[in-house]
C-alpha cells in the first residue's frame, strides 16, 4: 500500500491520544508554534498530560490554553516565567502547587530529546553543573573536567510546525521554525507536523530537513 | 564623582569595541544584544542565536517582519549574508562543543573567581527561566558580562561569592559596568579601566571583592550615546 500520511484535519491527527501522555511541543520565539495541533489537544481533552516544551507558556503560543484547561499535571521546560507582572496561568498554579514543574538548561532540554529519538539512555554534560538545576544527579570526570549525567526524554506525542510536508511525511522549514521539531518528532511515538501546505507531488529531495521517516502524520493548516 | 557612570548604549559600545574580527558571538538578552549595533565597521563577526541563527542580523523594519525569523529574545530580526538556520540540538551542540569564540551575558552577580549568577532573581510570583544561559555560561570559549557595577539600592554586583543561584562555575573572564572594565584573573579581579574622575577609593566602596588595578589602567570613555525616550 502507497505511504499516506496526509491527515483530513487536526482532530483526526489527534484522534487517539490518551490520557498521561507525554507531549512534545516546538517552537521558539514566534517560530514554529503549531498553535493549531495545541488547540485541537485541548479539544480532545486527554488529562494527565506531561508537556514538554521550551516556553511554559508564551505571548505566541496557545500552549496557556492546555494549562488552563486543566489537561497538564507536570511542565518540563527552560523557562516558566510568562510575560506579564500579574502570575501567568502556569505560575499561578505552579505556586499553588497544582502543577509540577521541571525547569532545565536549554541545551541539555534538546539534547535529552535527541537522545530519546537517537537511542542514547543517557549522556554526561559540563552544563549545570555546581548549579541547583545539576543538584541530585551522578558527577563524573573526564580528562580532569567535571560532567553531570542527564537521561534520555521520550515522548508519546510531538506536535511539530513546519513549512511543507508530502504524503511521505518529509518536511522542510522556514528561517527559524525548525528549533526542535527534528529532535522532538524523531523521539516521540506518535510526531504530527502541521504545515503551510501539503504538496501534491513528492518534495524536492534536496529541500527535505526532516525526513519522513520521523513524521507520522502531517496536516495543511490555514494560520 | 565629576563624570556620568556610562548609560547601557555606551557600556555596549564599550563592549563592542573589543570584539574581533571573524569571531563567532552570542548575545544574551538585555544589554548585551546591544552590542551588535556598535560593532568597528571593519569587523566582521557572526552573531549566533541559540534558537538556530547563525548570522543574526539586525531587527527587521516593520515592513520586512517575518514571524519565522526570530532570535533567541524573541525579537524579529533579520539574517546576515553566509547566514545558516540549524535546530536547536545543533546549535547547543555549538556552543557546548566550543564553537562559539565569545559569549557576552548580562548578570545579577559575578564572584572574584568567575562564577556567574544570572538566572534567577527568586522574583515573587515568578517562575524559573534558565533558557540557554548555563549551556553558554559553561561551554563558550570566553565569557564578558554587561551589567550596572551595583544594584539600583546601591550594593555591589562584583562579590567574594555570589549569593543568588548560580549559572555557571569560573566562567567569566571580564566584566564591563558603568563605572569600570575587570578582568576576571587567577588572582582575582584586575581593573583595567575606570571611570574618569572616579578614584580607585570610589570603585572599591562599590565593589564587593578585593581590587587590584592594573599597571596600565586607563580611563573608560564613551562617546555620547543617547537611550531611547
Amino acid at each position: 500500500m502507497p505511504i499516506e500520511k496526509r491527515a483530513a484535519s487536526a482532530a483526526e491527527a489527534l484522534a487517539d491520544v490518551s490520557d498521561g501522555a507525554t507531549v512534545f511541543i516546538s517552537g521558539f520565539g514566534g517560530a514554529g508554534f503549531p498553535n493549531v495541533l495545541i488547540r485541537a489537544l485541548r479539544d480532545r481533552g486527554p488529562k494527565n498530560l506531561t508537556l514538554v516544551v521550551n516556553s511554559a507558556t508564551h505571548r505566541y503560543s496557545y500552549t496557556h490554553e492546555l494549562i488552563e484547561a486543566g489537561l497538564v499535571r507536570k511542565v518540563v521546560c527552560t523557562a516558566a516565567r510568562g510575560h506579564s507582572k500579574e502570575p501567568s496561568s502556569f505560575e499561578r498554579l505552579w505556586m499553588d502547587g497544582k502543577i509540577e514543574l521541571e525547569c532545565i538548561p536549554q541545551g541539555t532540554f534538546t539534547e535529552r530529546i535527541r537522545a530519546g529519538g537517537a537511542g542514547i539512555p543517557a549522556f554526561y554534560t559540563p552544563v549545570g553543573l555546581g548549579t541547583e538545576l545539576a543538584k541530585g544527579k551522578e558527577v563524573r570526570s573526564f580528562q580532569g573536567r567535571d560532567y553531570v549525567l542527564e537521561c534520555a526524554m521520550k515522548g508519546d506525542l510531538a506536535l511539530v510546525r513546519a513549512d511543507t510536508a508530502d504524503r511521505y511525511g518529509n518536511l522542510a522549514f522556514r528561517y527559524a521554525q525548525m528549533n526542535f521539531g527534528p529532535v522532538m518528532a524523531a523521539a516521540a511515538t506518535l510526531a504530527v507536523a502541521e504545515v503551510r501546505a501539503v504538496l501534491d507531488e513528492p518534495m524536492p529531495h534536496e529541500r527535505v530537513q526532516l525526513p519522513g521517516v520521523y513524521v507520522d502524520r502531517v496536516v495543511a493548516v490555514t494560520a | 564623582m565629576t563624570m556620568q557612570p556610562l548609560n547601557r548604549l555606551q557600556t555596549a559600545w564599550r563592549a563592542a569595541q573589543d570584539i574581533n574580527d571573524g569571531m563567532i558571538v552570542n548575545l544574551g538578552l538585555g544589554m548585551p544584544v546591544f552590542v551588535a549595533d556598535y560593532l568597528r565597521p571593519e569587523v566582521d563577526v557572526f552573531i549566533q542565536s541559540e534558537n538556530g541563527v547563525i548570522g543574526a542580523g539586525p531587527l527587521a523594519p516593520p515592513d520586512r517582519v517575518d514571524t519565522d525569523l526570530v532570535d533567541a529574545g524573541s525579537r524579529r530580526i533579520t539574517v546576515r549574508p553566509g547566514a545558516a538556520f540549524v535546530d536547536s540540538s545543533w546549535s547547543f551542540a555549538m556552543i557546548r562543543g566550543g564553537h562559539v569564540d565569545l559569549a557576552i551575558l548580562g548578570a545579577f552577580e559575578v564572584a572574584a573567581n568567575g562564577d556567574l549568577a544570572n538566572w534567577d532573581m527568586r522574583l515573587p510570583n515568578k517562575g524559573p527561566l534558565v533558557g540557554g544561559a548555563m549551556d553558554l555560561a559553561a561551554c563558550s570559549r570566553s565569557v564578558w558580562v554587561l551589567m550596572e557595577h551595583v544594584t539600583r539600592k546601591g550594593a555591589p554586583r562584583l562579590l567574594d561569592t555570589c549569593t543568588l543561584p548560580l549559572t555557571a562555575l569560573g566562567c567569566v573572564k571580564r566584566v564591563y559596568t558603568d563605572l569600570a572594565i575587570v578582568d576576571v584573573t587567577p588572582t582575582g579581579m584586575l581593573v583595567r579601566e575606570i571611570l574618569s574622575g572616579l578614584s580607585e577609593a570610589d570603585l572599591r566602596a562599590r565593589t564587593g571583592a578585593p581590587l587590584t588595578f592594573a599597571p596600565d589602567c586607563r580611563p573608560l570613555v564613551a562617546p555620547a550615546i543617547a537611550l531611547p525616550d
